[in-house]
């Protein structure tokens, strides 16, 4: 008797069309997006603007399409460095051991207690505010010591798993172990965490955005984009509705795919 | 277990647990006592590297000579650790140096905008523990509804705080005028209504953390529910909620006190971003308008201070721990 | 006085019955022992006694009668009048059937709390001079303690303690010595017949061990697959028994015991 899992079934097919429409936004959207007055200024949801107009006429509908587009790529970047650095580091600690391994974990814990936003914002402001690359390099660098923890636990519990400990004894070098015996038996582990880092990305890089020290014009995010709602919010209330229900929809159905993962890893459906 | 040795020897382990205890929460403190000077040094070192407060000050046109002797005057060519320990000094004693952007002393800027962030943070924590407790508590046993309660659950999580603070200033204040959005009363002259919009801010600020808390405690007491005391509990007459009272909620809550003391941090990094939406005069914003414009003492003394309540928070949390669950008590600081 | 008819239990998971069709009585000062592998049902015939049966995940059916007082179907609110007051409960490992961040003290007067309104002080004697009763040195120390600080012997000591205190009619022992060492084991075998001399509770004795309960227990009934196999005085029931499983539970005992037991 298999019970659907329907958090993960939900999750999947919200996320695949939102992302079906931020991929098609990166090529075609309804409206040019910076074109002014595509329409009358401040006018309410309609046919032909599904979200409205803003104080320049323009399209809101497609302007979100290309925030969320930004914002997505910005979390995804973002999460690659995560997930590529700290797996790395986390493999390497949790394969090896010993007193680098002490030294980066009692560092990681250190790390790992504040705030991401804050430590990026104080990475952001050694950099350089306003600049997409570095917003990636401070929230990339910010999420490291999350992944390296997740995947140390998993690599070290493998250790001494017994089909691990034969290839070692094979001889085969540590680098194959790590990457061909170990880190497919992580990904159990290593999914849900991608799903709650996607989403910290996402909710973090819109934090900072809307702060104004993230991403700024021409390439306005989700973030920046609901900053400049609020300032609207008597004459377009939609400006800032629309806006701020695709950065929800977006962290709720990834969040979805992550309940479905955890369920099913428990088999609790 | 003979009474009379303890006498002479302070601690024996022999002696009262709250002696016990009190020896752990030392320990706890200097432990925590000692993170914060290794980070307040970190921040400062990571600050003193990038920052020139001569070039600063006279901008970059100025002649080397003269940057050199503003240098010295500034006290810039010491070694590192000596200006850090005077820095540290200063910390203490209120002298944090002079704002570069609004020539002021750092002190006297961030003082009464501490405050306003810790009453917000506080009353987001009151929130979040009075909502999330009894929520996670009623959850645990019931299996109604268990989709539904799950999918809000991710909802609560997917909510920013800035756009439910856009919401809420929407429905609350520009809908039913219970507040003016943007415009912060004096809280001197109209305690209340500061109160008022304190109070949305820390809504704003909570909801995702409510959802987290419920979430967490509800699985600790779902695993504590599971084990053979509480049958032996219910053996003894006792009904549902005395079970959950009495027995299951202390054990169940270890794991959610140290979330908490991560909401407390994560509160004050979450206050920056409402502080924006709601226009609080708190050190959010300023930590904001700093960083904008690389005004590094305020960031530096704000960052310091931020660091310091997570460290705190840490450390109570932990106490707090060994004051549930006496086995934490032996362990010492970890 | 306990009078357990037909009694049926059979978990929705499971295909078998885990009880199928026991009837026992156990009459008022008697010590019954009941024997069994593990899976034999001997645990969850004392559970459906006790109350404990997780009644939405099982079937079950039959009678259980405390002094004319039905228990397997009655609500829970009755249940829980009878759970601690009339029927006491020692579980095997004391150290995970404990609360492990409750003082020993508190958790022995618990039924009392629960049950009456007697005052702190007053519960506080009580517990002191039950914990006094199973012969728990420095009761008053013993009192302040925590579970994880207690050898395991002690805490059994305390289990039996709060099983006692409010002077039940039956108590229901599920392998209260297994976990425990063998000097141990006996001395609490010893406190439990002076208590049942002293006070004339019931016992109704759970052990896979049929040497434990031969010492024990005036009576012994012998559990297999869900039902009683055989029953009687446990003298008889050890010297020539009728069953072939008795004799195969008989012979697994190791052989210098035996006569021990046997002398």
């Amino acid at each position: 008797m298999r019970k659907r899992n329907g958090f993960l079934t939900a999750g999947l097919i919200l996320t695949g069309l939102l992302a079906a429409l931020i991929l098609l936004g990166f090529f075609w959207t309804p409206w040019d997006p910076n074109a002014m007055a595509a329409g009358p200024k401040f006018e309410g949801p309609s046919l032909a603007h599904w979200m409205g107009t803003d104080n320049f006429g323009r399209d809101i509908f497609s302007r979100v399409l290309k925030g969320a587009g930004a914002t997505a790529s910005i979390a995804l970047a973002t999460l690659a460095i995560g997930v590529v650095c700290g797996c790395l580091v986390g493999a390497l600690t949790g394969y090896f051991g010993g007193p680098v391994d002490e030294i980066l974990m009692r560092l990681n814990d250190a790390l790992t207690a504040f705030p991401s936003i804050l430590l990026a914002l104080v990475v952001i402001s050694i950099l350089e505010p306003g600049k997409k690359i570095n917003v990636i390099l401070a929230l990339g660098l910010v999420f490291i010591p999350s992944f390296a923890r997740v995947s140390r636990t998993a690599f070290a519990s493998l250790r001494d798993v017994n089909h691990i400990k034969s290839a070692r004894l094979m001889g085969a070098p540590a680098a194959r172990i790590l990457a061909v015996h170990m880190l497919p038996n992580t990904l159990p582990v290593l999914l849900p965490a991608l799903t709650i880092g996607f989403n910290n990305a996402v909710l973090a890089e819109a934090s900072m955005s809307f702060l104004g020290i993230g991403v700024t014009p021409p390439d306005a995010s989700l973030g920046y984009m609901l900053s400049e709602a609020q300032g609207m919010l008597f004459a377009a209330p939609w400006y800032a509705a629309g806006t701020g229900l695709v950065i929800v929809l977006m962290v709720f159905s990834v969040g979805l795919i992550g309940e479905g993962l955890r369920r099913r890893d428990r088999g609790v459906l | 277990m003979k009474g009379g040795s303890w006498n002479f020897t302070l601690c024996s382990p022999r002696l009262s647990e709250g002696c016990l205890l009190m020896k752990y929460a030392l320990k706890r403190a200097a432990a925590g006592l000692a993170t914060m000077l290794i980070v307040s040094f970190l921040t400062y070192a990571a600050f003193d590297l990038i920052s020139d407060a001569a070039t600063a000050m006279l901008g970059t046109s100025a002649t080397p000579e003269r940057i050199a002797a503003l240098r010295a005057e500034l006290g810039l060519d010491r070694p590192l650790l000596l200006r850090y320990g005077g820095w540290l000094l200063g910390f203490f004693t209120g002298d944090l140096g002079v704002s570069q952007s609004y020539r002021q002393p750092v002190w006297d800027l961030i003082a009464p905008k501490a405050g306003l962030t810790l009453c917000l943070s506080l009353l987001s924590f009151i929130l979040i523990t009075a909502v999330s407790i009894p929520l996670g508590l009623l959850t645990a046993g019931r299996r109604r509804f268990e989709g539904a309660r799950t999918a809000l659950n991710q909802l609560g999580m997917a909510v920013p705080p800035f756009f439910t603070g856009i919401l809420l200033s929407w429905v609350f204040g520009v809908g039913l005028k219970w507040f003016t959005p943007g415009q912060f009363p004096e809280a001197g002259t109209d305690p209340a209504g500061a109160a008022v919009y304190l109070l949305f801010a820390a809504v704003a600020l909570s909801i995702p953390r409510i959802a987290m808390t419920a979430r967490m405690l509800r699985g600790t007491v779902r695993e504590e529910l599971e084990r053979d005391y509480v049958r032996t509990a219910i053996s003894r007459g006792n009904d549902r909620s005395q079970v959950l009272r009495r027995h299951v909620l202390k054990n169940a809550l270890p794991p959610v006190v140290t979330f908490l003391a991560q909401t407390m941090a994560e509160l004050v990094a979450g206050s920056i971003v409402v502080e924006q939406v709601f226009v609080i005069p708190g050190l959010g914003r300023m930590l904001v308008t700093s960083i904008a414009g690389r005004d590094y003492p305020v960031v530096q003394a704000i960052v310091v201070i931020l660091a310091f309540w997570v460290v705190l928070a840490g450390t109570a949390a932990d106490v707090t721990n060994a004051r549930i669950d006496p086995r934490l008590r032996l362990g010492g600081a970890a | 006085m306990l009078e357990i008819q037909d009694l049926r239990v059979k978990f929705l998971s499971r295909e078998r019955e885990a009880v199928a069709g026991v009837s026992l009585s156990i009459g008022a000062g008697e010590i019954v022992g009941l024997v069994g592998e593990s899976g034999s049902g001997k645990t969850v015939t004392a559970m459906s006694v006790a109350g404990l049966l997780p009644r939405k995940q099982c079937e079950y059916s039959g009678q259980i009668l405390l002094d004319g007082v039905e228990l397997l179907h009655a609500d829970r609110a009755e249940l829980r009048k009878i759970q601690g007051r009339e029927i006491g409960v020692v579980f095997q490992e004391p150290q995970s059937a404990l609360d492990p961040l409750m003082k020993i003290g508190p958790q022995v007067e618990e039924v009392l709390r629960v049950h009456t309104n007697m005052g702190r002080e007053e519960r506080r004697r009580l517990a002191l001079e039950a914990m006094a009763a199973v012969e728990l040195p420095e009761a008053e120390l013993v009192y302040e303690k925590y579970p994880h600080q207690l050898s395991g012997g002690m805490l059994q000591r305390a289990m039996i303690a709060a099983a006692v205190i409010a002077r039940p009619k039956l108590l229901l022992l599920d392998e209260p010595t297994t976990a425990l060492d063998v000097t141990i084991q006996a001395q609490i075998l010893e406190l439990l017949k002076k208590l049942n001399r002293e006070s004339g509770v019931s016992m109704l004795f759970i052990s896979h061990d049929l040497n434990v309960v031969r010492k024990l227990c005036g009576r012994v009934a012998v559990m297999q697959r869900g039902e009683l196999v055989e029953e009687g005085a446990s003298d008889e029931v050890f010297h020539s028994p009728r069953h072939p499983y008795t004799r195969r539970l008989i012979a697994a005992i190791p052989t210098r015991k035996r006569k021990e037991a046997g002398s």
